[in-house]
């Protein structure tokens, strides 16, 4: 989430292309079934759901808002403020949290978005974290669904590890990309891979973002389908996702990942998630 | 070029009005009959129109009043390096070869697009500009699923275009394959490419959105037994940068219900049937879509036919009216490409024809077979009827050409009487008479045309046009 430059991303695309030709493959020869992987046996030890009225406020027991404007756009030059507002924050009504990006001033920023955490309330080390999210888009719209370690305040960014599940951006509506940022590799040098859907868009339907977490490795999933997996031994520093992480949703609006708004960047945006389920092995 | 359209659309009429048509490439069609064609009814879905060169059936047919040399085949130029691409050599301001570039692209058996999303292509151009139209379904016809793409901007970099289809289920038998219309940018012409022309079923478009009524919601006033139409139609979709487009499209594509079948009944071709007083809510929707905007019929009871004419039928000289024996005439509408939107839909209710002009932004009467030597009479009469409403911004132009000695439309012989009516002159739901001197032609025994023009005045019926002593 925090950081990219333009190198790494053409490397993501290209990367994208060669698992869309394994993906082609697999569908091609077995429609059932794409990948042979490890069976897991994963129980289901939390959820959100998102059911309540519209315009409702969230669970306070389990999400907090990040405010304003952070530090230089939250690190990233983004444009947006991040309000607690139900225009911003709230359930649609039908069972999914929305968090919408407006072109709308406020402070000085103009637009506002939403940004929200389960810090301090809700953290899991390993096993299998999913959402199902329908993306918003447009050029310079960010979305993501990411987590940060646990321990962040006490050694920093990027220290504490950051994995993004799911970020994409509003002009490339088929892509998703997976990412982790830590020590020595962080930002422009994060680890990490795009996937695209190819003749499909992420904000047409919900699709599910998962990774699959465990001792020294990651493996990143859209739908159910590996991407990715990133493992301790080819991280260029230190593996620091053994432990603890919370998780995070927002919709930022420019910044360096992304790039500005235009003019034909249609508002307002909203990010829809059906639930966010969270596994561990038996 | 859009500032250049309105002067076009001038150029066109005052150029020709007939159809100046040009094969230049026609592939060969097997005129075998074997039983396959007598079998099966199903077109062809082959998605290609342009990669290297003409696909299979495809001909070329420029506009009336365009340089008919604009279009040639590139072998340089091309997107990707490939064979070969389509070239669009747009003419100077005035050129004699022809006031702009334009034409259609169509297969005279027709293809099956149901399987399709969009016709795409990559165009580039010798310098910046703004091509005034380009779509597909001008089949050179009724252009009944016309789409296309107004103020398309292209640079010296090969783009990738998308012109979506808004409902692939209704193309089964669609002959026009891609059109395009486009004149000089601020009087120069300049050059423009396309290439790798065809109909993909790609899942890259979203978020489609359409409009009727201008996306308000609208009450007009209707009548019994005259059929009316929607207007003034949008569709948007968003591209795959993530941007909307706006795209232009025919109202065949709206599928329409009725609030209140005793009032309004939607036949099977989609056409509004009123059939009895009352209030009814018209909705539209574009395979699934629900339209913005609606259109609401208030249904006063039967129309009441235009005043019978006073004048006896030996000083009269009539071109349509019920009331006397008309002269020849070529047509009422001459659908003159590209820019012409008015659709007719002449209406006949109790026996009384009337000409119902929707959609209206200019049309034509020709009656050239002979021409009409009225130097004998003194005026032509119309009655105008206008459903909708009178805006302070209602203009109705009407101009009446002589041919001159030539005796045909051009050779700078013609001249011209017209009038405007202003919303001063223009009474709503309410027959209008108006009557017009001859004095101001020239040449009064080689009459030929009448060219209607408006402004903020979408729909008119028209009855009763005559030359009288």
């Amino acid at each position: 989430m925090r950081y990219s430059n333009q190198t790494k991303f053409m490397k993501d695309l290209f990367q994208s292309g060669a698992i869309l030709t394994v993906l082609l493959f697999f569908s091609a020869c077995d429609k059932d079934n794409t990948q042979n992987l490890p069976e897991r046996d994963y129980s289901l030890i939390w959820s959100e759901e998102f059911e309540g009225n519209a315009g409702e406020s969230l669970d306070s027991t389990i999400w907090t808002y990040d405010i304003g404007t952070g530090d230089n756009g939250w690190g990233n030059a983004e444009l947006q403020y991040y309000r607690d507002s139900p225009d911003n924050v709230s359930l649609d009504g039908d069972g999914n949290l929305a968090i919408t990006a407006r072109n709308q001033s406020f402070g000085s920023s103009p637009f506002t978005s939403g940004r929200i955490k389960t810090k301090n309330q809700f953290s899991t080390k390993f096993g299998r974290i999913e959402a199902n999210i329908k993306l918003p888009y447009g050029p310079g719209v960010w979305p993501a669904f990411w987590m940060l370690g646990d321990n962040i305040d006490n050694v920093g960014w990027p220290q504490c590890g950051e994995i993004d599940i799911m970020e994409a951006r509003g002009q490339l509506p088929s892509i998703t990309n997976g990412t982790i940022h830590g020590p020595g590799y962080a930002a422009g040098a994060s680890i990490g891979e795009a996937y695209s859907l190819g003749n499909d868009r992420f904000d047409k339907d919900f699709h599910i973002f998962a990774i699959e977490w465990g001792e020294d490795y990651i493996d990143f999933f859209v739908d159910d389908f590996r991407y990715n997996r990133i493992t301790a031994d080819e991280v260029p520093g230190e593996w620091v996702y053994n432990k603890s992480f919370y998780m995070l949703l927002n919709v930022a609006v420019g910044g360096g990942f992304v790039g500005f708004p235009t003019s034909g960047t249609p508002f307002p945006q909203t990010l829809l998630v059906d639930y966010i389920r969270v596994y561990q092995e038996q | 070029m859009v500032t250049n359209k309105l002067k076009n659309i001038k150029q066109i009429k005052n150029m020709n009005v007939l159809w100046l048509t040009m094969l230049v490439l026609v592939l060969s069609v097997s005129c075998k009959v074997d039983d396959d064609d007598l079998r099966s009814p199903s077109f062809s879905t082959t998605p290609e129109v342009f990669i290297d060169g003409f696909s299979g059936g495809l001909e070329y047919n420029a506009f009336g009043g365009s340089d008919v040399f604009a279009f040639d085949l590139d072998y340089e130029e091309t997107y990707g390096g490939t064979e070969a691409s389509m070239k669009f050599a747009v003419p100077d301001l005035n050129s004699p070869a022809g006031t702009y570039a334009g034409g259609v692209f169509f297969v005279a058996g027709g293809r099956d697009l149901s399987g399709y999303t969009a016709l795409t292509f990559y165009a580039k151009a010798s310098k910046s500009a703004t091509i005034d139209v380009i779509g597909f379904g001008n089949d050179l016809g009724e252009n009944k699923f016309d789409v296309s793409l107004s103020g398309l901007p292209v640079n010296t970099n090969w783009q990738k275009y998308y012109i979506p289809i808004p409902d692939p289920s209704k193309l089964t038998a669609e002959k026009g394959m891609l059109y395009y219309a486009e004149g000089p940018e601020n009087g120069e012409g300049y050059t423009f490419w396309i290439d790798e022309v065809q109909f993909e079923n790609i899942g890259l478009l979203a978020h489609p959105k359409a409009t009727m009524m201008g996306d308000q919601n609208l009450v007009k006033l209707a009548y019994v037994g005259v059929d009316v139409g929607i207007d003034n139609v949008g569709y948007a979709v968003n591209l795959p940068s993530g941007v909307f487009q706006s795209n232009n499209l025919t109202t065949s594509y709206f599928d329409l219900v009725s609030s209140n079948k005793s009032v309004v009944v939607i036949d099977k071709d989609n056409t509004i049937n009123v059939v009895g007083p009352g209030l009814a809510l018209i909705q539209g929707s574009v395979n699934g879509v629900d339209a913005s905007g609606t259109l609401t019929l208030n249904v006063q009871g039967s129309f009441g036919s235009a005043p019978a004419p006073a004048y006896d039928a030996a000083n009269v000289i009539s071109i349509y009216s019920d009331h006397y024996n008309n002269v020849p005439v070529d047509f009422f509408n001459g659908y003159w490409e590209p820019f012409q939107t008015t659709v007719s839909e002449d209406f006949n209710v109790d026996g009384d024809n009337v000409l119902n002009y929707v959609n209206f932004n200019f049309v034509g009467t020709q009656f050239s077979n002979p021409t009409i030597d009225a130097s004998t009479m003194t005026n032509i009469h119309f009655d105008i009827f206008i459903p909708g409403a009178v805006g302070s911004s209602t203009n109705l132009n009407i101009v009446l050409r002589d041919f001159g000695a030539d005796g045909t439309d051009g050779g700078g012989d013609d001249s011209n009487i017209s009038v405007d009516y202003t919303s001063a002159d223009l009474v709503q739901g309410a027959w209008n008479s108006f009557d017009i001197p001859l004095s101001g032609l020239t040449n009064t025994s080689a009459l030929g045309l009448i060219i209607y023009e408006g402004t903020d005045l979408p729909n008119f019926f028209a009855d009763n046009i005559f030359f009288y002593n």
